[in-house]
């Protein structure tokens, strides 16, 4: 909204972030009210509670608790659904066919045949939806108002894409290879929620088709029997229940690729590119930006002065890793490395934790910024977009020291 | 064009599964409550209208409202936008 009373607003909050540090930008971010209001915690069958955004298509968010593990547990891992009407596959009766201008004559394969036939891979990844923190946009814009938990983190496995793709003989004029799923919507005119990504993403090395995740099936609720992992990708190509493999040598033209899940071109710090998808104007959002989030303490915990202080997190990026998160308890005048954890992959979650020795009495505000291994860092303001994609603003804690 | 409206409408009712919660979902009295009710629910559950509020304003509704005509098929006759987008401003949105 470009009104006197909103630039003024601007204007103070930039002047008083730049003499204050970066206080001013970080301390307003919150859920529309509505979301507040109507989010509850909820379980979902064979789930644990999660927060509720929308009953049906099921959106659940997982509580910030569950991310004290790198390996984001199962039954808390957040759910995604475009569709309403979710079929219960039965894994015996399941196919994935492959067929397409670029394959060579029509393939099907039973989950079985990827199991006996393909030999198993697995990769440690994070599934981070599009939207993930949407719902701190400021201004807010429309869709699914996440908070901080529409992303996971769990050790995938199942066949390589392009050994399917191989098997099925995809020819070199392959442009994109596209995904279907099972769900439906309940009303024909709704189009169906089919995706693609480039062929050089769909033949990389761990680009897979997953049955298990984190040692067991995969959840009903994220895609059981098989789903595609797109590592480095937001979830948006992550397609759940997968039962096609169509190989396109022509661009799909269809409203989830050429309408929604844009960014606006050059916005964003990212590599990775979508040639037969890209407009002068905008471009498919692909890799997942650097980022982090804080999760313990929590904001408003209460903590006795001077007994030392694990600040606790979690951070990740589309592929490249992380080389550092720093954190900040002076609103960013001075930073201090954290210890990182175990690194499980390029395309895990990374733990960081700082002990703070004897914090004193008072307000303590504490920032976490990561930087991936190609130096770029999460930024200190909003990169707004209207769709509120690739929110990576640094977190920031605030906690009573008594 | 409204009788296959409603027949989709009974095909859906007959076949989207109720999910837990959903049935308790309330949204602001008004005579057009039903109308927003009976259109939006065939594929969502009216909590998508709650979760978006109150931040939009009167075009943004109506936006939202020709996408789910125009993109996703709901079924909205050319009489019933303006009371459905009316009420999602006056109950869900914000003034100019």
């Amino acid at each position: 909204m470009t009104t006197r009373r909103g630039l003024l607003k601007n204007a103070l909050a930039g002047a008083f972030a730049m003499a204050t540090g970066l206080a001013g930008r970080l301390a307003h971010a919150a859920l529309p009210d509505g979301s507040l209001r109507s989010q509850v915690l909820e379980s979902l069958s064979g789930k644990k509670p999660m927060w509720k955004r929308s009953f049906r298509p099921p959106n659940y968010e997982t509580p910030l608790e569950a991310f004290g593990d790198v390996l984001t547990p199962n039954d808390q891992f957040f759910v995604r659904w475009h569709l309403p009407l979710i079929p219960e596959v039965d894994a015996q009766a399941w196919r994935l066919t492959v067929s397409g201008a670029g394959a060579d004559g029509e393939h099907s394969f039973t989950l079985d045949d990827l199991k006996r036939d393909f030999e198993a891979v697995e990769v440690v990844a994070v599934c981070q939806c599009a939207g993930n923190r949407r719902g701190y946009s400021d201004p807010h814009v429309p869709g699914v108002q996440w908070g901080s938990g529409a992303v996971g983190n769990a050790r995938w496995r199942g066949v390589r894409l392009k050994d399917i793709l191989a098997r099925a003989g995809m020819r070199k004029e392959t442009l994109e290879v596209g995904f279907a799923a099972g769900d439906r919507a309940p009303l024909d005119a709704t189009p169906p929620f089919v995706k693609s990504i480039p062929t050089w993403k769909a033949i990389e090395d761990t680009t897979i088709i997953a049955y298990e995740m984190n040692g067991a099936p995969l959840p009903h609720w994220n895609g059981q029997p098989a789903r595609v992992v797109v590592p480095g990708w937001v979830a948006t190509y992550w397609l759940k229940q997968v039962t096609h493999v169509e190989l396109l040598t022509a661009p799909a033209k269809t409203f989830w690729m050429s309408t929604a899940y844009r960014i606006p071109k050059g916005r964003f710090p990212v590599d990775d590119r979508f040639p037969t998808q890209s407009s002068d104007a905008s471009t498919p959002i692909t890799e997942i930006l650097v980022n982090s989030i804080v999760t313990s303490p929590v904001a408003g915990a209460t903590h006795r002065a001077g007994s030392p202080l694990a600040v606790r997190g979690i951070a990740w990026d589309g592929g490249a890793g992380i080389r550092r998160v720093d954190v900040s308890l002076d609103d960013g005048h001075s930073w201090t490395a954290a210890a990182l954890g175990d690194e499980l992959g390029r395309f895990s979650f990374r733990s960081f934790e700082l002990i703070v020795p004897a914090p004193v009495p008072g307000s303590l505000r504490i920032l976490a910024r990561a930087i991936n291994t190609r130096g770029v860092a999460q930024t200190e303001v909003l990169n707004f977009n209207p769709a509120g994609y690739h929110n990576n603003v640094m977190d920031v804690v605030t906690v009573t020291v008594v | 064009m409204k009788r296959r409206n409603t027949i989709a409408l009974l095909a859906c009712l007959a076949t989207v599964p109720a999910y837990a919660g959903e049935a308790a979902l309330k949204l602001a009295d008004d005579p057009n409550a039903v109308l927003v009710r009976a259109r939006c629910s065939i594929c969502h559950s009216v909590d998508y209208i709650q979760m978006n509020s109150r931040f939009i304003k009167r075009e943004g509704w109506e936006a939202e409202v020709r996408k789910m005509v125009k993109v996703m098929g709901a079924p909205v006759a050319e009489d019933e936008f303006k009371p459905i987008v009316d009420y999602l401003t006056r109950y869900y949105g914000i003034d100019q």
